[in-house]
């Protein structure tokens, strides 16, 4: 592997009240395409503007290439953060905006020049140099954004929630463009976004947040198949999580009965939450715990089932492949391998 | 909805009620003879000779002269007033405290001015009206910049220091030129204010040099003769074109 760009070491910082971020530790490599992900409030914007210079933190330490970042001011960082609000200059066209940041590091003119007309065609914008911010869409603005921070070429660039603001078509175009793009120019990317499904499409590797801590940092697909704890179980992606007593052969839920999962010795007779996914679970006539269909969702390639099981306060999901036969009212039996439940301590 | 006619007949006696004077007085200042009350024919000798009169020539000097240089004083400390507000400070008393000059009653300032000037022994002359000018101009220009300031996405700022810009170079290319509809307007208003104010500059005038306002004061005194009526006609205009201009310009301010 890549050795370390970013080291972020043991960083907290509070606002008030407020644990923005709690001994946060984590390590960006070289090149890689790194997501902060969690929901609103978890400290995710706080660690980027840590890393840009906008905001200081209250105890631990971040290096880049080995040397102190903290003590750089913002100016002076090899850092660009492209801003959720993209925060174009209104009074300076496209070319303007792009060349902000080589003008102010005092380049030769013919090299400016070069260098924006190169990172115009890049994002496909060559036509639109000479327009305006607000002439732009939303698509448009964005590249220029990205453009404008690539241009200086950083060794890290941030993305405040890049796809936020862009329309479900819009955004899965730029989506492909920015992984296009961080493979061409070969920067590492940081994304901030409360997003699952765009940090895990977008990310090599996706780091989950909450109430200011690091609760696991994974790729993505360890990050859903091995989720570390029931936050990120619950927050990746759909889930089924039964709480209960962990018994010999399975998890004991009072009322439900004994539900099918792989059993530690060590803990037996602890509470625990079993987790499983939707398309692991089967519905049949045989097996497993009577229910009743309460919901079929038809997506297309695949439907999804809700089965209210006595017993059970939210009703078990089930993810089959194309229509299925079973209709709303109908009775059925839910079941799943044990092998493809895990437990998770409920801490 | 249809709309009732008759509502516009209450709104057009109160825009009479506005504009009735103000009609009256440039219909006078037209007249040809020597009658303020009453139209006997139509001229502009009034003008003419308003033109001719020396107090009036050096009232209109000494006008310009302070509201030039109150208008360059407040927009300087208004802006950077404005800016520290929004950008050091959450405290609604100092914001509060730093528009209330601009609401305060006249015969206040110009009172508190007149015992201020007193009490530290400042001469008084166009220097002294300038600087009370300076006062509510600087209050009226932050206060417009703050509403152009909330008008403004903050993140440009921090743009700009992450595209490898130092502070002072921010402010110069980012901050300055995103708040200059706003500082032009502040600047038109506080200039505008400054050219017709008398209250103050009565209080704050020395024994030379009167402002326009208070030329037109000590000759009303003797009677209103047709060339005040010229005089204010003009000045009259000038307000007019720069509350205009600075309107649109504000407005300007909320389309961006």
């Amino acid at each position: 592997m890549t050795e370390p760009l970013v080291r972020i070491e043991a960083v907290s910082r509070r606002f008030g009240e407020i644990r923005a971020l709690e001994q946060v530790s984590l390590e960006i490599r070289q090149g890689e395409f790194f997501a902060l992900l969690g929901p609103s409030g978890c400290g995710k914007t706080t660690l980027l503007r840590i890393l840009a210079g906008f905001e200081h933190p209250d105890s631990g330490s971040v290096t880049l290439d080995d040397a102190d970042l903290l003590a750089v001011p913002p100016h002076r960082r090899p850092v660009n953060l492209m801003f959720q609000s993209y925060a174009l200059f209104p009074h300076m066209n496209v070319a303007k905006n792009i060349a902000y940041g080589l003008e102010r590091e005092h380049l030769p003119k013919a090299e400016i020049r070069e260098r924006v007309d190169a990172v115009l065609a890049t994002i496909g914008l060559t036509g639109l140099a000479r327009r305006r911010p607000n002439q732009l869409s939303g698509g448009q603005r964005q590249r220029v954004a990205l453009a404008r921070a690539i241009v200086k070429r950083p060794r890290l660039l941030l993305l405040d929630e890049p796809l936020s603001a862009l329309d479900k078509k819009v955004r899965a175009e730029m989506q492909l463009e920015l992984k296009r793009l961080q493979h061409e120019v070969g920067i590492t990317f940081v994304v901030v976004t409360h997003d699952q499904e765009e940090a895990m499409s977008l990310a090599d590797r996706v780091a989950v947040l909450s109430e200011g801590r690091v609760r696991q940092i994974d790729a993505p697909v360890p990050l859903y198949e091995r989720p570390a704890d029931l936050f990120v179980a619950d927050f990746i992606g759909a889930n089924n999580l039964v709480t209960g007593m962990v018994g010999a052969d399975g998890l004991q839920v009072p009322g439900v009965g004994v539900l099918p999962c792989p059993v530690p010795a060590a803990a037996v007779g602890r509470a625990a939450t079993l987790a499983v996914r939707p398309e692991r679970v089967r519905l049949g006539t045989e097996g497993g715990l009577a229910g009743v269909v309460r919901d079929v969702t038809f997506f297309g390639g695949t439907t999804r089932v809700a089965v209210d099981v006595t017993g059970l306060d939210r009703p078990l999901l089930a993810t089959v492949a194309g229509a299925t036969a079973v209709a709303l009212g109908d009775k059925t039996r839910v079941d799943w391998s044990a092998s493809d439940a895990m437990l998770l301590g409920n801490d | 909805m249809r709309r009732s006619n008759w509502l516009y007949v209450p709104a057009g006696l109160t825009y009479l009620f506005l504009y009735l004077p103000i009609a009256v007085l440039v219909v006078m200042s037209f007249n040809a003879a020597d009658t303020p009350y009453r139209l006997d024919g139509f001229g502009t000798a009034w003008y003419g000779k308003l033109f001719a009169d020396r107090a009036v020539r050096e009232g209109l000097v000494n006008t310009l002269i302070v509201a030039a240089g109150a208008t360059a004083l407040s927009t300087v400390l208004g802006t950077l007033l404005a800016v520290g507000l929004a950008r050091y400070t959450r405290s609604k008393l100092l914001d509060a405290i730093a528009v209330a000059p601009a609401v305060l009653p006249d015969i206040v300032l110009a009172i508190g001015l007149l015992a201020f000037y007193t009490a530290v022994q400042f001469t008084l002359g166009r220097h002294s009206i300038l600087l009370a000018h300076a006062v509510f101009g600087t209050a009226f220009v932050a206060a417009v910049v703050r509403t152009r300031l909330a008008h403004v996405d903050g993140s440009l700022e921090e743009a700009s220091r992450d595209l490898g810009a130092t502070p002072l170079s921010t402010f110069a290319r980012i901050t300055l030129p995103s708040l200059a509809p706003g500082i032009i307007a502040g600047a038109l208003l506080a200039f505008s204010l400054s050219i017709d104010e008398f209250v103050i500059a009565f209080f704050t005038t020395g024994p030379d040099n009167p402002t326009l306002p208070i030329v037109i004061y000590s000759m009303v005194r003797f009677g209103v003769t047709p060339e005040i009526n010229a005089l204010a006609t003009l000045l009259l205009a000038v307000s007019f074109t720069f509350v205009l201009i600075a309107q649109r310009l504000s407005r300007l301010t909320e389309s961006i």
